[in-house]
């Protein structure tokens, strides 16, 4: 008896909180508005908003690749399930063409749909929220005047009880600290303008800086390094791990061309985000860079030695290999002949004749797995301009995954000279398993 | 004083009218001295028949067909297959007058042992030259063997008749060509009148007969030059510099020497190369001495942001290929526009390759050269040998789509067989070597002004600002190679090619009927690149600046583009092909017109003198990405006599999709040191995902005129009815080549787009 | 020596082991079909098949390829006796130079042999590796169309349960 009540207590306190946590994660919905008329929007506003979008990566998420400008679909794989980037045209009733101002600020701002459910945090208003009212006004105008698509978004597939959204305000209370940008008002002004974009705007934190289990930024990690896509988006801290440290000119230009010749080119995830940064003007690139080099920082004297060194021996003409092994420059003993018949002919300084980096030089051989090198002979690197010939083509098929195997350790020990990855096999058969269920590229 | 291709300005005439009648002379003259692009110069053909082709410099009947004792027929043409399906629609000319199977034929393809001189296999010209030869040597030919026959069997002529290489006579007996055939026969000249087969009567001419050569290309068959592997036959590669302009200052030759299989490091002042046994040895050799060489010096090119500007500076010499602007003053609204393009590649497939074998005999190179003759003339002259001691064999090679790097490979396996006596030295260009050493074809700039009048033109001026559009070889001088050796030769002062055919003034006439107006070529002789022919050569440009400008003054006017064409168009073929084109694209139908779609059209008659192209198109335009993409495409042609339907509509859809391609896509990278496009990588160019869905050829046959160039008319109208649909598509006129994404993402601009209704 | 089983004939090869199977094929074995184009894996001209899948030869070092199956385009069919691939491409005169043309017809083969009833757009997407220069798309799409029809053909209604006699589908 005296158990049923405690259970009746603690039943009416559960239903009581549960209530008033509904009540608290409850947003009324916005009145739609009616589609603005193009000329609403000045075509300075446009512009700029174009270029606001296209350093917020709005279509890495919204734009299916090869399909029509932000209606959505794109499927984005996440440990929780499967979320579709939304349609954000302007279409009336599969888009936001219903959307008055105040709905879009509020989705921006507070990650509160027009009907006022919660958004998920892959839409990143963890970020946006520091956004000035000016850029959100910008980014509105340019996705109102978008060329209107009608195409219902797809369903979420996410992993119980994620579904309910309503959840999705506890995991604000924990994480989500609304606000503008602040600036740092010891820095110069471009370093301030630079912060802004890339933390407000370019959400870069996103890929850059470790999630903890909830799937939200870890604010002591920032920039610390994580993952995209199944690729690792490497530390932009100290703890960059390019053989070469970067500087701001360097960034600057990977950034905006997507290619540096001591870094490489831009792959995965990245790739689309340097096509981006190709549309916008060269100083918001510029102070992007300036920033980033500033949270790397100076890197310590023998690293940057050690880059030096390597940069040197590149200039020289010479395959610049770091090596404890077999491969030494000069030919007398003989590297991996897989390595020397399918990379070296690109690769190698001596005999490549395109612009291939050094794999020397490599991020991907430097990184914690093997991940982003597996990805690259796995997909291949893709162009800049979609019909570009491929960076680098595709070994899947050519090469079986034990030589895959074999080649990305080699690279590893013997060029990088870095101690072997663990598991290579191990991490080869996740991304595959990740391929099967969809997420991976296709042929083209 | 380097003697690379940029530092031409000390030979430049100087600029003014004053130098007009001596550039004209000096061009005459020089043509005399060397074969330049068309080597033969299409007269209009007014006269249906007879049109001797190439019957003119080579007037003997067995310089073309040959009949031996036992029946077999031999046909020889100066032309090269290049991909184009020549040889096929020689044997079906050959053939149908002989009365020959096509599979019983043979045929001899450009040769400088064995076939005539037929100048360059370009221009369109190889069915108006040796097309047009064989069809009456082949008919005459006929005739011979057939009144021999009459006389032997004592039966008149008109009674006889032939089929399957055979004479038959009415009582049943017959005789095979190999019985009748003298000796004598055949080392006649041509007749002026030739007893061509009735039209109506033909059996092979005017079928969609297969391709000769594609059983072989899809089942492995030893296809091309660079399919070939003589006995005993070596490797060879060239080390090109970093940039045109630098010079070998050093390299340690012997390290690169002492490599296993390596035959042979040959260094002959800044041109170096080497010889192993085997190819990819040879290719890991050739890397180790690019890594050992030290060069010095670079080119000095100008700003590829502003070439349009540096092209409008450079000095030129200024020819009004018409002026009629004598005649009244018009009266009207006046328009103008202008329209650049830059510079462009060939961009062959499969590199350059060329095999080359030195006996003391002679030598002997195996060529995908488009000229066999002015090839041997060149190779002559750069190894100071007898011509006849040299023999150019033609081969396939990978579509060359005009002078590629064909020529330039040959002269360095020439040169690297002079080092390895007795052994055939193979040489494939590598990729980059390709994509960066080249010729291109050249930057142009036109501007155009019209005046309309109550929906007419009234006034028309053309200004077209090009360098020449061939540096082919006949000298020394035009061989890459050259320009590098030890005792380097210059390339030849470019000349102006004539009208009527053109260079960079390729139709810079309209058909148009205009009552007054002037075409002025501006030719430049200094080329900061290094340039030649390329597909169309400037008929591109000017077609494209043309027909877009008629889109442009038919939106002015109020009417509908092709209507307006027509307006302007007394040529009754060009109006059939015009309203062809338009009728099976379904023009006047009424359209749904959706943000984001366009279309357009484009016409021109190649060079005024060849083949009637007319291309309607769709397009769809992304307004976001700023990427064009050609959805589909009607296109009329009037080819004359079509040999092989099948073959022309080959050629049309081929010329649409490279036109294409061009138009969308194309501009060859450089920096002011040297050329950044190295790969398909630096150097995109059309791909299945930018297919359109269907492409219609409708052919107009005329049986029985001339045969008019085919392969080159469909790059102007292609390229200018895309611009004429990204213009109806977006509002936006596009006038710089290429319209590629970038530039149609900035003309647009993020303004909101156009609400069509 | 390296041994390399091509078109299901064994060879033993006495090159680096480095060398791209391309210069092998066309140098050592006698096999023209696959072509040099670029060497960067970028155009397509050297497709061929490994283990059933489409690779560019030029950058496929043969020492990868012990034990695996190579297939080029001599072992589609000869040209007294064409395979279905090949006739579909001399049915649809798919050639102008035809340089690209073995690679294509080897990357929409291993496409149809994984995929016989491949859509167009299925056949757009995998052949958009592969280079061509003279114009040929639209005859290159026919002709591979035509050759999954001539497979299916061959095949027979009962398709899978007994080995198809023209040595292309499998």
């Amino acid at each position: 008896m005296r158990f049923l009540k405690v259970l009746f207590v603690l039943v009416l306190c559960g239903g009581l909180l549960f209530g008033g946590f509904l009540v608290y994660a409850h947003h009324a919905p916005i009145e739609t508005a009616a589609p603005p008329a193009a000329d609403t929007f000045d075509a300075a506003t446009i512009a700029r908003g174009a270029e606001l979008a296209a350093m917020g990566n709005c279509n890495s998420c919204h734009t299916v690749e090869g399909g029509p400008a932000l209606a959505g679909g794109r499927a984005l794989e996440t440990p929780f399930g499967t979320i579709h980037g939304s349609n954000i045209t302007p279409d009336a009733d599969t888009g936001i063409g219903r959307w008055s101002k105040a709905a879009f600020s509020r989705a921006m701002r507070e990650g509160v749909d027009r009907d006022g459910n919660h958004l998920y945090p892959a839409f990143p208003y963890d970020h946006f929220t520091k956004l000035s009212d000016e850029d959100v006004d910008a980014l509105y105008a340019y996705v109102m005047t978008r060329t209107p698509v009608r195409a219902p978004t797809p369903e979420n597939d996410l992993v119980f009880p994620l579904g309910f959204r309503p959840l999705l305000a506890g995991w604000k209370l924990l994480f989500f600290r609304p606000g503008r940008f602040a600036p740092d008002n010891v820095a110069r002004d471009e370093t301030n303008h630079g912060a802004y974009l890339v933390e407000a705007l370019a959400h870069c934190g996103a890929c850059h800086t470790p999630r903890n289990t909830l799937g939200a930024e870890e604010r002591s990690a920032h920039f610390a390094g994580g993952t995209s896509d199944g690729w690792i988006a490497p530390a932009l801290d100290h703890k960059n791990p390019a053989p070469v440290p970067w500087t701001q000119e360097s960034l600057a230009r990977y950034l905006r061309s997507g290619f540096d010749r001591h870094h490489g080119a831009a792959s995965g995830p990245m790739i689309e985000v340097a096509r981006n940064l190709s549309r916008v003007p060269e100083q918001d690139v510029a102070a992007m860079a300036r920033y980033v080099a500033s949270v790397m920082g100076e890197p310590a004297p023998e690293r940057a030695e050690k880059g030096r060194a390597l940069v040197a021996t590149l200039e020289s003409g010479r395959t610049p290999v770091q090596t404890t092994g077999s491969s030494a420059p000069g030919g007398s003993a003989v590297p991996d002949p897989i390595y020397a018949g399918a990379c070296g002919g690109c690769h190698d300084a001596e005999r490549g004749a395109i612009d291939a980096l050094p794999l020397s030089l490599a991020t991907a051989a430097r990184l914690e797995s093997p991940q982003n090198l597996l990805h690259a002979v796995l997909e291949g690197v893709h162009p800049r301009n979609p019909k570009a010939a491929a960076l680098m083509p595709s070994f899947d098929g050519a090469l079986t995954d034990e030589q895959i195997a074999r080649l990305a350790d080699y690279v590893r020990t013997e060029i990088a000279g870095e101690p072997a990855w663990r598991d290579v096999a191990g991490t080869l058969a996740k991304i595959r398993k990740g391929a099967a269920s969809g997420s991976g590229e296709s042929t083209k | 004083m380097s003697p690379l291709p940029h530092v031409v300005s000390r030979r430049s005439v100087v600029a003014g009218t004053g130098a007009l009648v001596l550039s004209f002379a000096l061009s005459r003259h020089a043509f005399a001295q060397q074969p330049q692009e068309p080597q033969n110069v299409g007269e209009e053909p007014r006269k249906p028949i007879p049109q001797p082709g190439s019957l003119k410099s080579a007037p003997r009947l067995d310089a073309w067909i040959r009949v031996d004792a036992d029946g077999r027929v031999t046909v020889f043409t100066g032309k090269a297959e290049l991909g184009q399906g020549i040889k096929t629609a020689l044997l079906q000319i050959a053939a149908e007058q002989l009365d020959v199977p096509v599979g019983a034929l043979t045929l001899v393809t450009a040769d400088t042992a064995r076939t005539a001189n037929e100048g360059y296999t370009a221009g369109s010209h190889s069915m108006q030259d040796s097309g047009t030869a064989i069809l009456h040597a082949s008919a005459q030919v006929r005739a011979l063997l057939v009144a021999a026959a009459a006389q032997r069997l004592g039966v008149p002529a008109e009674q006889l008749r032939t089929g399957d290489g055979r004479i038959s006579a009415p009582d049943g007996r017959s005789l095979g060509y190999g019985e009748v055939v003298t000796a004598e026969m055949l080392q006649a000249d041509a007749a002026p009148q030739s007893p061509l087969k009735d039209p109506a009567r033909r059996t092979v001419m005017g079928r969609p007969v297969r391709r000769v050569d594609i059983p072989a290309k899809v089942t492995g068959g030893e296809a091309y030059v660079q399919d070939m592997r003589l006995d005993g036959m070596v490797h060879g590669r060239i080390v090109r510099p970093p940039s045109p302009g630098a010079r070998l200052r050093d390299v340690d030759a012997a390290a690169v020497e002492r490599l296993p299989g390596v035959l042979e490091v040959v260094r002959n002042g800044s041109f170096l190369g080497v010889v192993a046994e085997r190819e990819w040895p040879c290719i890991q050799a050739m890397r180790r001495l690019a890594a050992l060489a030290q060069w010095e010096g670079h080119s000095d090119f100008p700003d590829a942001a502003t070439i349009d500007q540096t092209v409008l500076k450079l000095p030129s010499q200024n020819t009004d290929i018409l002026n009629t602007q004598h005649m009244g003053t018009p009266q009207g609204r006046r328009f103008e526009a202008s329209f650049t393009r830059p510079y462009q590649m060939h961009g062959s497939i499969g590199p350059s390759c060329a095999i080359a074998h030195a006996t003391a005999e002679g030598l002997t190179v195996w060529t995908h050269s488009q000229g066999v003759y002015p090839l041997r003339g060149a190779l002559a002259e750069m190894l100071q040998l007898a011509p006849d001691k040299i023999r150019c064999v033609h081969v396939e090679g990978s579509g060359c789509y005009g002078h590629n790097g064909a020529d330039d490979v040959a002269a360095d396996a020439a040169l690297l067989a002079l080092a390895v006596p007795n052994r055939p030295v193979r040489v494939q260009w590598m990729r980059e070597d390709e994509h960066r050493y080249e010729p291109y074809g050249p930057a142009m700039v036109a501007k155009l002004s019209a005046v309309l009048d109550q929906g007419r033109i009234v006034d028309w001026t053309h200004d077209v600002w090009s360098n020449t559009h061939s540096t082919r070889p006949g000298a020394a001088g035009n061989l890459l190679a050259a320009l590098y050796l030890q005792r380097p030769f210059m390339p030849p002062p470019p000349v102006p090619l004539p009208q009527p055919e053109g260079g960079g003034d390729r139709n810079a006439i309209p058909l148009y009927k205009l009552p007054r107006g002037r075409v002025t070529h501006h030719f430049i002789p200094d080329m900061p690149l290094r340039v030649s022919a390329l597909r169309s050569l400037g008929a591109y440009v000017n077609v494209f600046a043309i027909e877009t400008f008629m889109d442009e003054l038919a939106a002015a006017a109020g009417i509908d583009p092709v209507t307006f064409r027509l307006n302007h168009l007394e040529d009754s073929r060009g109006r059939d092909v015009i309203t062809t084109a338009a009728e099976k694209f379904g023009w006047s139908r009424p359209r749904d017109k959706r943000p984001g779609t366009g279309r357009g059209f484009g016409f021109a008659r190649y060079k005024n003198l060849g083949a009637y192209t007319a291309v309607a198109l769709d397009v769809t335009v992304d307004r976001d990405s700023g990427a064009v993409r050609v959805t589909r495409v009607v296109a009329a042609v009037d080819s004359g006599d079509a040999v092989n339907p099948d073959g022309i509509r080959n050629q049309i859809e081929g010329a649409i999709l490279q036109s294409t391609s061009w138009t969308l896509y194309e501009a060859v990278g450089f920096d002011r040191e040297t050329i950044t496009s190295r790969s398909w990588a630096d150097y995109p160019i059309l791909r299945f995902d930018g297919v359109p869905d269907p492409v219609e050829v409708h052919i107009l046959d005329r049986p029985g005129q001339p045969f008019l160039g085919t392969g080159e008319s469909g790059q102007g109208p292609t390229g200018a009815a895309i611009a004429n649909a990204v213009a109806d598509a977006t509002g936006v006129r596009l006038r710089d080549l290429p319209l590629n994404r970038e530039r149609v993402r900035t003309a647009l601009g993020p303004a909101p787009a156009a609400r069509a209704g | 020596m390296i041994t390399l089983t091509v078109n299901g004939r064994s060879h033993e090869v006495d090159a680096d082991p480095a060398t791209p199977l391309l210069y092998v094929l066309r140098d050592d074995l006698g096999l023209h079909a696959a072509k040099y184009g670029c060497g960067f894996g970028q155009c397509g001209a050297c497709t061929v098949m490994v283990d059933g899948r489409a690779v560019f030869s030029c950058v496929t070092p043969i020492a990868a390829l012990p034990g695996r199956q190579i297939k080029t385009v001599e072992g589609l069919g000869t040209i007294e006796d064409p395979g279905p691939m090949q006739r579909g491409f001399i049915e649809a005169q798919a050639a102008q130079c035809g340089y690209c043309i073995p690679g294509m017809m080897m990357r929409a083969q291993a496409l149809l042999e994984q995929n016989p009833a491949a859509s167009e757009q299925d056949i757009r997407d995998h052949l958009a590796l592969n280079l061509c220069r003279c114009g040929t798309h639209m005859r290159i799409l026919d002709a591979v169309k035509r050759a999954a029809a001539l497979m299916r053909s061959a095949r027979g209604p009962d398709a899978g349960t007994t080995v198809a006699t023209d040595g292309a589908a499998r």
